[in-house]
């Protein structure tokens, strides 16, 4: 599944592509939305491991807006239910994410993305 | 008892292409399930499985943690294992984020200090190396087994990482054979990466010795 909590650990590997190579940028990209448990102590013990700026702009690149632009200190439930939805419940079902700095194109199929590399684009 | 996944989805087609779970996943199975208490009360938030072929042991750790208490990412160089998985996963009702990588390519920068449990069954079988490496080019179901020198080719490249993956109290459980010399292997992570280990679980399945190494900070 490409759900965004996964798009936000994901990095061109590319030869030679080591700066500005994340977050990866959604293509052509077919999105399902499905319901997933609820559980705010995974949300806040996750929270830390989140590059915050990349799932903003990654959910709202999706059509997402409820998220805050900066993590916020305090969390509320309602921030809670909104960070659960965003990075678990909105599934990349096909597509493609693209490199920012090299262009690289990683299809996604079946939900899943494809990150092998060709020999020659090995680092 | 943790129930063993359900597998009933997958169909001999399937492990045509894919691993189909055997003796060496059933130990790992029984590994995890004696660590369940500790397991849980860890309170995971990052599993990652490397190699996880039909996707069954994660299905497993899920069942064991809890569908929304981790998640659960998984990786592996064959397209139809990562497909396999993340059936496996909705099967049994645990979301599971599946990547086709090698290792933990395309990932590292990301988590590294991140994960709480790494879960690793190679490809352990001792072979030539050209033969581990057309494997591994072919990303292929050939590449379940095919483990080059002493049966270490691959899970080697993954060592090298685990020290920089594993969160402060995260431990990886690692599947070896005899032939992979573990008690080199032990020594080899505690000099190198100050990473303390014990076999959790041995048990003679046909010709192979069968290993779990558990991993952790010391
Ligand atoms: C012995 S099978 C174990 C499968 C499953 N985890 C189990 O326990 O039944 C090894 C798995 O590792 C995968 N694999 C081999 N080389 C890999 C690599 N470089 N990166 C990721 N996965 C790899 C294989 O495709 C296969 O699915």
């Amino acid at each position: 599944m490409v759900r965004l909590i996964t798009h936000n650990l994901l990095a061109c590997h590319a030869k030679g592509c080591t700066t500005n190579n994340f977050p990866l940028q959604f293509k052509d990209v077919s999105i399902e939305l499905r319901e997933a448990e609820f559980n705010p102590e995974f949300l806040k013990g996750f929270m830390p491991r989140i590059e915050w700026k990349a799932l903003v702009d990654a959910a709202r690149q999706l059509g997402d807006t409820t998220l805050p632009s900066e993590m916020p200190e305090m969390v509320d439930d309602e921030f809670l239910k909104n960070l659960h939805h965003a990075l678990l419940e909105v599934h990349v079902e096909e597509g493609a994410m693209v490199c920012p700095n090299c262009n690289h194109v990683y299809p996604v199929s079946n939900g899943i993305p494809n990150m092998l590399l060709a020999e020659h684009e090995i680092a | 008892m943790i129930p063993t996944p359900d597998l009933s989805h997958l169909k001999k087609t399937d492990y045509d292409n894919v691993y189909e779970p055997a003796e060496d996943t059933f130990l790992l199975l029984d590994a995890l399930e004696e660590d369940a208490e500790e397991l849980k009360a860890m309170q995971p938030r990052l599993c990652l499985e490397v190699g996880s072929g039909s996707g069954c042991v994660s299905s497993f750790m899920g069942s064991i943690l809890g569908a929304a208490t981790s998640l659960y990412l998984t990786t592996d160089i064959n397209s139809f294992a990562s497909r396999c998985t993340s059936r496996t996963g909705t099967q049994n009702k645990i979301p599971i984020d599946s990547v086709t990588t090698s290792l933990v390519s395309s990932l590292l920068p990301r988590i590294q200090r991140a994960v709480d449990v790494l879960i690793f069954n190679p490809p352990y079988v001792p072979t030539y190396t050209s033969e581990a490496q057309e494997a591994q080019d072919g990303r292929d179901i050939r590449g379940a087994w095919a483990g080059g020198i002493n049966g270490m080719q691959v899970t080697d490249m993954l060592l090298e990482h685990v020290e920089d993956l594993l969160s402060s109290n995260g431990r990886f459980y690692l599947v070896a054979v005899k032939e992979n010399n573990i008690s080199e292997l032990q020594q080899r992570m505690r000099q190198q990466y100050d990473l303390e280990s014990k076999i959790v679980l041995q048990r003679k399945a046909g010709r192979e010795h069968l290993h779990v190494i558990r991993f952790s900070r010391s």
